[in-house]
């Protein structure tokens, strides 16, 4: 394996760590707000590849109008799941919460396969093509998932830190009882979020679609982005970011040397970090005292 | 509603307390006992894949129900202990030793899975355990010798002592007995100290701790206990497959595991019977519906999956509690009558109660 090898997986495991990371930074902030922990959100992505690519090429928007009407249509999706299913969960225990995520997962997947089809779709994106920066090629498309990512990133935080609302949301994902003691619509909020994240993971859909082509399969990344939270400690966003990078980088160079494991290394990554830190990285509970 | 009068210490910890209890329960045994002469050999074998789901359920109830640890990768045991039960039967190992060591094996991993998650808590817990079963799958894949890898593995049939079993009620009056044997085992295990314990361990970890309870300790036994139960069932159905390969148990039998036990109502052996009965006859309720549905719809090739996910999620959304649940609610409601009030059975934590701190 030469230098430009190891820089061209590096390359492909980073971009593939964005990918990961955009998506857990939706369900990231959605447990921060309300501690649910959405196992659907690869399948949101999913769907959120679906519709851009009905707005851009089925129904003839072209790329960016397309995807401006499909994260739309989105969030407007993650903000009526939030309102009519996921809020009626506030206060059920954690593991009926995960178990309905689960099962939204498996409706969403099997709508998304009635409707759309099984087979893997391609999206023209303005994202192709590759260009060489001292010998090595790298792929437009996946530089734009690095530089994706990281935009995205900028603007969440400016978002949570900066506005009113964003703060709002901080204090209402902090202690909800006094949230809404001080006059902050929690309930409101929170559908909000579950929109952003909705958005942030329709995003992700795209950005990864030139790659991956469109299917219903593409919801595995859910899994691994949840796997990629949890060994950064889940519930820190720069664990998340962090969480996700180890994953994506390890994957192909894992992929690499020993097959037999392929696609599931993920999952080795997280037990074995698991194994040695129970809390991930990062750590985010706390024990409570009497 | 009846009030029991106790005449002696040991009826706090009967079986089944109230007498209505035991005639329903004796009359399903005596049904469950006659139904080869009752129904036709093919549904028999039906039945007997029935147990098989119903002794799975169990074992996931032990974990998910009894001690409030979520397991999403449980078809990984049911994996291990078919395909433990299958090697070690092509070896040559009777049948009698075999499947209590095909469940001792998945205990025994369960039990290292136990060890190691059990500074878990929640959803840590669940995507551990999801991650396991996926590796597990990919293992079984990769271990060719033993396992036959892809091709898949042959099942040899039941023996015992040279004698093979081939009738369908021979089969079914052995599976029942294991199931009774179960049942009858995790009831005791469930009124015992270390039965106890787990339940204590479920409601709150802090006061456990406070009472003197090794937690940790607790929740290794509890993997054990159910991955070996369901290892057991793994091994009683890899009679009923004849033909082993890694995707038979994937993801989605988890999922299937974990329907059943919520769909049966947590933390009683009766729901995992119910969600057994449940997801055993799944298959023929989609069938009825895919003539009621439109064809556009019914043809689809997801209908399955839509369906199962469309389930899972309307209980919890409407009946946390499961059939079981259900069933208390009718009891009391006819008990009572015409005094039944619906706020017997209404949650009362409405907010948020955030579980970063435990």
């Amino acid at each position: 394996m030469g230098a430009s090898d190891f820089i061209q997986l590096l390359l492909i495991g980073l971009s593939q760590g964005c990918g990961y990371a955009l998506v857990a930074i939706g369900f990231v902030f959605i447990y921060r707000a309300t501690e649910v922990v959405s196992f659907a959100h690869g399948e949101i992505m999913m769907i959120g590849a679906f519709v851009v690519l009905t707005f851009a090429e089925i129904w003839g928007f072209g790329f960016w109008l397309g995807a401006a009407l499909g994260l739309l249509a989105m969030a407007i999706m993650g903000y009526v799941l939030d309102m009519v299913v996921m809020r009626r969960m506030i206060g059920e225990s954690q593991a009926s919460i995960f178990i309905l995520t689960v099962a939204i997962g498996l409706m969403l997947k099997a709508a998304a396969g009635m409707i759309w089809g099984y087979s893997p779709q391609i999206m023209n994106s303005p994202f192709h093509g590759q260009f060489s920066l001292g010998g090595i090629v790298i792929g437009k498309e996946r530089l734009a998932i690095v530089v994706g990512t990281l935009i995205v990133c900028v603007l969440l935080w400016a978002f949570f830190s900066k506005t009113r609302v964003g703060l709002a949301m901080q204090a209402a994902s902090q202690n909800q009882l006094a949230a809404y003691y001080s006059r902050v619509p929690v309930r409101r909020l929170v559908s909000v979020i579950w929109a952003i994240a909705a958005m942030v993971a329709a995003l992700a859909g795209v950005l990864m679609a030139p790659i991956t082509q469109i299917d219903t399969e593409m919801s595995i990344f859910g899994i691994k982005a949840i796997a990629g939270a949890i060994v950064g400690g889940f519930g820190s966003i720069p664990g998340a970011l962090i969480g996700c990078l180890i994953i994506g980088v390890s994957e192909p160079f894992l992929d690499y040397f020993y097959p037999p494991l392929k696609g599931v290394y993920a999952y080795v990554i997280l037990l074995v970090v698991l194994f040695l830190r129970p809390e991930g990285l990062i750590p985010q509970t706390y024990q409570k005292k009497v | 509603m009846r009030i029991l009068f106790k005449t002696s210490y040991d009826q706090d910890i009967d079986h089944l307390v109230d007498p209505g209890e035991r005639v329903r329960v004796g009359l399903v045994i005596a049904v469950a006992l006659a139904a080869p002469l009752l129904v036709s050999s093919y549904f028999l074998s039906e039945l007997a894949i029935f147990i098989c789901y119903a002794i799975a359920g169990i074992g996931l109830m032990v974990l998910l129900g009894f001690t409030g640890q979520v397991s999403f990768g449980h078809a990984a045991f049911l994996g291990i202990g078919a395909y433990a039960q299958a090697a070690l039967m092509t070896r040559g190992v009777p049948f009698l030793i075999s499947l209590p060591l095909a469940g001792l094996i998945a205990g025994l991993v369960g039990a290292g899975l136990g060890r190691a998650v059990s500074k878990m808590h929640g959803f840590y817990l669940a995507v551990a355990t999801l991650a396991f079963a996926i590796v597990i799958e990919s293992v079984i894949g990769a271990a060719g010798p033993i396992t036959g890898g892809h091709m898949g593995l042959q099942v040899p049939p039941i023996s015992f002592f040279g004698y093979e079993l081939h009738e369908n009620w021979q089969i079914y009056y052995l599976y029942l007995a294991v199931l009774l044997f179960v049942i009858w085992g995790t009831a005791n295990l469930m009124r015992a100290p270390a039965g106890r314990s787990m339940i204590a361990v479920r409601d709150s970890e802090t006061s456990a701790r406070s009472l003197g309870i090794d937690v940790a300790k607790v929740k290794v036994r509890a993997f054990f206990v159910s991955a070996g139960i369901t290892g057991i069932a793994g091994g009683l159905m890899a009679h009923l497959l004849f033909y082993l390969s890694p995707e038979t148990f994937n993801l989605f039998e988890s999922l299937r595991l974990m329907l059943m036990v919520v769909v049966g109502g947590l933390g009683t052996i009766s729901g995992a019977i119910f969600g057994a009965i449940f997801v055993s006859f799944l298959p023929n309720i989609i069938d009825q519906l895919r003539v009621v549905l439109p064809a556009a719809v019914a043809n689809q090739a997801g209908l399955e999956y839509l369906l199962f996910g469309a389930i899972i999620a309307l209980f919890i959304l409407f009946e946390p509690l499961g059939i079981y649940g259900r069933w208390r609610k009718l009891r009391l409601f006819i008990e009572t009558y015409p005094y039944y009030r619906r706020s017997t059975f209404v949650r009362q934590k409405r907010y948020l109660k955030s579980e970063r701190f435990r």
